[in-house]
């Protein structure tokens, strides 16, 4: 191998891929916001945006050195946290700083993922630790399992972006915190309805224009293979929506919005481990085939126990899978120039990423139960019924999405200032009348 | 005749309106109101602007009945809109003088005694 040098080309596509799959926190935000009653939007969105922070700074501190670092088969190791070492040397063909940078959105993303199971219901400081804790103690493992030299990769399981490390490890802690953490208690009581459509259609726009960024960057470079990706980020996608549709019309003879802007997002899950490995033709095969899985569990789902709230487990953990196995049966050494699936001659490949796929489920299974558990013993995971009732933006951030001013008394900063004494006088003399 | 006059707590409107219907009252007009009541006020703050929430979404219920549905109405009422905490919401039974249907311009009684609902408006 040559010596490593920096190629401008690639550095200018990975900056660009970068800002996209950053983007693509912000636009779920939107398309779970929007899915939610309004008296949880903004604590809905707030799960995401906060992953920005949280798990952006965990993941220059020690994330990245236990998904990169040198290490074992298992894990990384600690050498370069705090991003120690880390600098403009190139990492491939762009400086290590900027790979850094690209796979910490991964890690945000993800970890904003699995709020969807949990919306409506969990405290937003245990949600804050948890995706903390669990971006470096699940999502980091996995990643280097795949990407950072570990087992996954000595075998040769194809992930091309993500769809085991992302979309699989993410359904996997969804599927577990939603069962600890329980029911909202509404759920199958009520008719729980998406407040804002419109945010959900928004949000799947922003996360598939984001997605360019995340598969075709996955490429790591400007060539070839990041242009095959890109292409399959589009057409696989437009597969699924094309079927999500025929489903719908066969089903109830409407094509519903929500169920478009869910289709979208399980064809760019389905295709994120396939994006640089198969064919353009066969990547809409797999967008369609990736549709039927997702929309039967869907529908099956709403009437089971597990209040999975935005579905998680379905768009992601079954996309995931579909796409990771439909990658060992698609895959063409004519679009990738190393590996063949089945279809070409390699069935073995279907068993590595089978393994690949259980292995996930099995980690992701074990260890976010056990920070779960760890974070209940300290404090409780759940807002009381009351501050359910009332709604998770007052009584987890003292805001509303849709404020209304009428009723809101300024609380003036100095002390002294009468506040209007006439309503109280009023509460207290219902009080004296003895009735509540 | 009386008029029920309910504000309970938006979460619960949906709990209240399914206990009407099992108690076989089918009349119904619902508002969305605010008012303020003995609960305690949210404080919400935005930027550097802090504010006290004074007034509370609530929705209300109007119910025409006959005297002999006043209890149950009244009942199913207080059973489904409980929380237990302060803001449950007030049920006001108020005396009605007239009641009239536009439909058929019957009175009364008759006016809020529900009609069979032809097969052809429930296909």
């Amino acid at each position: 191998m040559d010596r490593p040098t920096l190629v401008p080309a690639d550095t200018a596509w990975m900056l660009v891929s970068t800002a996209l799959v950053l983007l693509m926190t912000p636009a779920l935000a939107f398309f779970y916001g929007g899915l939610v009653r309004s008296k949880n939007a903004l604590n809905t969105m707030m799960m995401s945006v906060a992953a920005l922070g949280f798990v952006g700074v965990a993941w220059a501190a020690l994330g990245y050195s236990l998904a990169f670092g040198e290490g074992s088969w298992f894990l990384g190791g600690v050498s370069r946290a705090f991003l120690s070492g880390v600098g403009l040397e190139p990492q491939g063909t762009i400086p290590q700083l900027l790979f850094m940078a690209y796979q910490g959105t991964f890690a945000i993303v993800t970890a904003a993922l699995v709020s969807g199971a949990v919306v409506e219901r969990m405290r937003f400081g245990p949600y804050l630790a948890f995706i903390t804790l669990w971006s470096l103690a699940v999502y980091a493992p996995v990643a280097h399992w795949v990407w950072g030299g570990g087992f996954l990769a000595r075998m040769g399981a194809l992930d091309f972006a993500g769809g085991t490390v992302v979309h699989i490890n993410a359904a996997t802690a969804a599927f577990v915190a939603a069962v600890t953490i329980g029911q909202r208690k509404d759920y199958a009581r009520q008719a729980i309805l998406p407040h804002n459509v419109p945010f959900t259609l928004l949000g799947a726009g922003l996360l598939w224009f984001g997605w360019f960024g995340f598969n075709a960057g996955s490429a790591l470079a400007a060539n070839g293979t990041a242009a095959l990706a890109f292409v399959n980020t589009m057409l696989a996608p437009a597969g699924t929506l094309v079927v999500w549709t025929v489903l719908d019309l066969l089903r109830s003879g409407k094509v519903t919005a929500v169920g478009a802007a869910t289709g979208i997002v399980v064809g760019l899950v389905a295709v994120t481990p396939a994006a640089g490995f198969i064919g353009p033709m066969p990547a809409i095969a797999l967008g369609m085939v990736a549709a039927l899985p997702s929309y039967f569990a869907l529908v099956y789902r709403a009437r089971t126990r597990l209040d999975d709230s935005l579905d998680v487990v379905a768009a992601h953990g079954l996309g995931g899978t579909v796409g990771a196995l439909l990658t060992g049966v698609l895959a063409a050494k004519s679009w990738n120039g190393s590996v063949d699936g089945l279809l070409h001659g390699n069935p073995g490949q279907l068993g590595i990423q089978a393994l690949g796929v259980l292995a996930a489920i099995a980690w992701s299974g074990v260890a976010s139960y056990v920070l779960l558990a760890a974070i209940g013993l300290v404090t409780s995971l759940k807002v009381d019924r009351r501050e359910e009732g009332l709604g998770l933006d007052v009584s987890q951030h003292g805001e509303e999405a849709y404020a209304d001013d009428q009723g809101a008394i300024l609380i003036l900063p100095r002390e002294g200032t009468a506040a209007p004494a006439a309503v109280p006088a009023l509460a207290a003399a219902a009080a004296e009348a003895g009735r509540s | 005749m009386k008029l029920v006059v309910a504000i309970v707590r938006p979460e619960k409107a949906t709990e209240v309106l399914e206990a009407l219907f099992r108690a076989d009252v089918q009349g119904v007009t619902l508002s969305r109101v605010q008012g303020h009541g003995g609960e305690t006020e949210k404080v919400e703050t935005y930027r550097g602007t802090t504010v006290k929430m004074e007034l509370a979404e609530k929705v209300r219920f109007d119910i025409g009945v006959s005297d002999h549905f006043v209890e149950p109405t009244v009942r199913a009422i207080l059973a489904a809109a409980r929380t237990g905490d302060v803001g449950d919401g007030k049920v006001f039974v108020l005396p009605v003088e007239k009641i009239y249907r536009i439909r058929t311009g019957e009175e009364d009684r008759a006016a809020v005694t529900p009609v069979q609902v032809v097969a052809a408006g429930r296909a």
